[in-house]
């Protein structure tokens, strides 16, 4: 028998119909989210991004 | 010397309040009725509601701050308006209601120039039986509309996690409280922020989590849902959310109109008119808003609160209240000025503004109820409106009526909205989403309605590291410490 495989991101798409139709993200994206040098690029990118729009706002 | 009176101290009527006192100087006089004693940050209201932040945090006094800038205070709620004066004067008047402890209940008259009303929202539990009219905290559920609201919130969530550490699964319950709701990215931070401390606490395998809102489908958050560029794609704000939701196992129910609400159980009726029950053990529903209920009356005492405000309490300003059908909608159907047609020298400002309209498609099951977001009037666009407004009251006393009035249209104007899903500073996460313009505008955007480079979300660190700093940002601000006036709205 072979041996079960388990990805531990991708379990909740069994757990709903509705989950099932989605997209989860995976490991490496999940990292991402807690990246702290990725997400410090981030931070400054999302910032740039918010003061144009604030700027386009005024 | 000219008199402006702005009614509600809160995000917009603060921001109107704050930046005509400072531009007007003490030649004239700025008037503001509110009727609390302390000025909120009401998006940190979801910390409160999970236990991260403590009410002292995301409240202050008002009363130093106005005397700082020079703002005359009354701890009041307005009643009426009497826009063309009364018997022996033509000068106009609103009554006020004062809430103070020293004065409460006393009534007292005061005369302006110019009126802006920023009300805010009447929290409308009474339009959902059970829901809580009367206690104003919620009867069977709860809400984080108001500190105090969150503080009790957070009461119930503890006793919820203290069952679950004893063993007892529980059922969690979050979303809005009718089919005529809006906020529903409050309801979102808060089941998110709730998931997240459940983790924290250990019992999150305990707890079955699901949210149920009037969106017809998920990630609507009543602007008829958005358009994100992402990984090179551009999807729809739907499967962004429908994402969130499956990775954080979190069930939904959706284009539900709550029609009642008992203890651990609610009612409702879905768009294809079927009917349904869920129970719970703890309940955040946000209610449907509605105006404050302000009159009007005309010199002779007669009641002109229909000419003044539209039917759901909001005050009527320069916005195209004859659009029609949906399919006849327009950008263009958006106030601008914000100026009410009627009476020139009143003004609404944040959400006490009546819409021209929906944002998102209007839904009704067969049965006729009508399920679908109302138009959010998120913080950035209360604030951008409140100052745009005293830039134009500004220009009025200064160059008299014929000044030419500022502009803000919510077609033309984005919004920035950082939805926390988490607090903590390495492991905290947020949606950070901007959104541009927050009225689509299919004439200028043909396809999503809005301009992808500046329509975007996504989830992470960064977004909660934002969302904390604005957080201190908007209250060194409100509070008028050096610079206040360099922040954004
Ligand atoms: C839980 C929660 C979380 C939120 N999170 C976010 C977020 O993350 N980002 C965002 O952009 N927006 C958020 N919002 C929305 C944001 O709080 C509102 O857009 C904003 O407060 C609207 O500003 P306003 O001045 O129109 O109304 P308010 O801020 O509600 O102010 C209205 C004021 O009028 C006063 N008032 C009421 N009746 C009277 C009366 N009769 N006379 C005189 N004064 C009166 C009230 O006491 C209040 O001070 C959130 C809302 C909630 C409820």
């Amino acid at each position: 028998m072979s041996k079960k495989k388990i990805v531990a991101e991708e379990t909740n798409f069994q757990k709903n119909d509705a989950f099932n139709l989605t997209m989860i993200p995976g490991a490496f994206a999940r990292k991402m989210r807690t990246c702290l040098i990725w997400q410090f690029i981030r931070f400054i990118t999302i910032n740039i991004k918010m003061i144009i729009v604030v700027g386009k706002s005024h | 010397m000219a008199r402006l009176v702005v009614l509600g101290g809160g995000v917009a009527g603060h921001t109107t309040a704050t930046f005509a006192a400072r531009w007007l100087g003490s030649e004239h006089e700025v008037v503001v009725v509110t009727p609390n004693a302390k000025w909120n940050w009401i998006p940190s209201n979801i910390w409160v509601g999970v236990g991260e932040m403590k009410k002292e945090e995301v409240t202050f006094d008002l009363a130093p701050v106005y005397a700082k800038a020079g703002i005359t205070y009354r701890q009041a709620k307005a009643v009426s308006i009497n826009p063309e004066g009364g018997e022996s004067s033509d000068q106009p008047f609103v009554t006020i209601e004062y809430t103070s402890a020293d004065k409460a209940g006393q009534s007292e008259t005061i005369e302006y120039d110019y009126l802006v009303n920023a009300t805010g929202p009447k929290l409308n539990f009474g339009a959902t039986p059970g829901l809580g009219e009367g206690s104003q905290l919620g009867e069977h559920t709860v809400s984080v509309c108001t500190s105090d609201h969150a503080v009790h919130a957070f009461e119930k969530l503890t006793e919820a996690i203290e069952k679950m550490k004893a063993g007892t699964r529980q059922k969690i319950l979050v979303g809005t409280g009718h089919g005529m709701c809006t906020c529903q990215g409050a309801a979102f931070e808060y089941i998110f922020n709730i998931e997240h401390e459940l983790r924290k606490a250990g019992v999150r395998d305990m707890a079955d989590i699901k949210w149920i809102s009037n969106e017809s489908f998920l990630g609507d958050f009543g602007m008829g849902g958005l358009h994100l560029k992402v990984g090179g794609f551009v999807v729809s704000s739907k499967l962004f959310a429908e994402s969130l939701f499956a990775e954080r196992n979190v069930e939904w129910i959706i284009g539900a109109h709550v029609s009642k609400v008992e203890e651990g159980k609610v009612h409702y009726e879905l768009l294809d008119g079927s009917t349904g029950e869920e129970e719970f053990d703890f309940s955040m529903l946000i209610p449907p808003f509605a105006g404050v209920g302000l009159k009007a009356y005309n010199k002779a005492g007669e009641d002109i609160t229909d000419t003044v405000f539209a039917p759901n309490g909001f005050m009527k300003v320069d916005a195209n209240y004859n659009a029609g059908a949906y399919e006849n909608w327009k950008a263009s159907d958006w106030p601008k000025t914000y100026q009410n047609p009627t009476y020139k020298n009143m003004f609404a400002a944040g959400i006490a503004f009546a819409p021209p309209h929906i944002i998102s498609k209007p839904m009704s099951s067969p049965n006729g109820t009508p399920i679908n977001p109302t138009p959010p009037r998120t913080g950035m666009p209360s604030g951008i409106i409140g100052k745009t407004v005293a830039h134009s009251v500004c220009a009025l006393i200064a160059k008299g009526e014929n000044a030419h009035l500022h502009e803000a249209s919510m077609a033309k104007m984005g919004a920035a909205c950082v939805a926390s899903a988490g607090k903590g500073v390495f492991t905290g996460t947020a949606a950070a989403m901007t959104v541009y313009p927050v009225v689509p505008d299919f004439e200028k955007y043909p396809g999503t309605g809005r301009d992808t480079n500046y329509t975007f979300g996504e989830i992470g660190l960064a977004g909660h590291w934002i969302k904390h700093i604005l957080h201190h940002l908007f209250i060194y601000k409100a509070k008028l410490n050096p610079g206040w006036t360099l922040i954004p709205e």
